[in-house]
């Protein structure tokens, strides 16, 4: 068995769509229309076949109080793995990106979160090299 | 609670020094640093709670950023302490009482 989708939920899909491919640089893999919402996947530039994140609408009800308490404690919509932490902070800045926590190192790894404007908490985490 | 029994506590004492590493922490911040860099890995309500406590006492602060409930460190509280027992300083060791005398 392997995770082949997982998701966040977005406030507005055409505008996350945009962040996480013009912003982000990540690749719209699916977008395929369904109603008033849309079934869009992107996935990695680094790895196309491979996991796909979707851009779910948060239209549903349950959706609003369980993010709210999510993002008031801090906790993360999702998380993506990079090579420097501290190189990708200084891309996304440059790129209007809101960082709510800037490049912390937690010792076996490095760590930064962003806001991905669409009401979820980003993680971006690097692996450091055993010392 | 008083202050003695809040900073009595390890695990209080660690969410003080990561505060203090950095203002305005959220709460999952808070406990990933408590895991990662101090072994402590009680769950968020634990230290929920402990937060409560130095917030009573006033050793730390809470405001709301965005959608966010960040922490603050707030060192006002312990100058209690430093008054009931008062630090001496090298201004008041004995040299510079000799430097006093001088003048």
């Amino acid at each position: 068995m392997r995770i082949h989708l997982t998701g966040v939920f977005v406030d507005d899909q055409r505008k996350a769509l945009r962040f996480y491919t013009e912003t982000l640089g990540f690749q719209v893999k699916h977008d395929i229309p369904l109603g008033e919402h849309a079934w869009i996947t992107v996935v990695s530039a680094e790895a196309p076949d491979g996991t796909e994140l979707l851009l779910e609408p948060a239209a549903h009800p349950a959706v609003g109080p369980y993010r709210a308490a999510l993002v008031e404690d801090g906790i993360l919509g999702a998380s993506f793995a990079v090579d420097d932490v501290e190189a990708e902070y200084e891309r996304l800045v440059a790129r209007g990106v809101r960082f709510v926590q800037p490049p912390t190192d937690l010792g076996t790894v490095v760590t930064a979160v962003f806001d991905d404007t669409c009401g979820n908490l980003i993680q971006i985490q690097e692996e450091k090299g055993q010392p | 609670m008083d202050i003695y029994r809040a900073i009595a506590d390890p695990t209080r004492r660690a969410i003080l020094d990561e505060l203090v590493d950095r203002s305005g922490q959220s709460l999952f911040e808070l406990c990933g640093r408590l895991t990662m860099k101090h072994g402590i890995n009680s769950s968020r309500q634990a230290i929920s709670q402990h937060l409560g406590v130095l917030e009573a006492v006033g050793l730390i602060r809470t405001r709301r950023e965005g959608r966010s409930k960040l922490h603050w460190f707030e060192g006002a509280p312990l100058k209690t302490i430093r008054e009931r027992w008062p630090v001496s300083t090298d201004e008041d060791t004995s040299h510079s009482t000799d430097e006093g005398i001088e003048e």
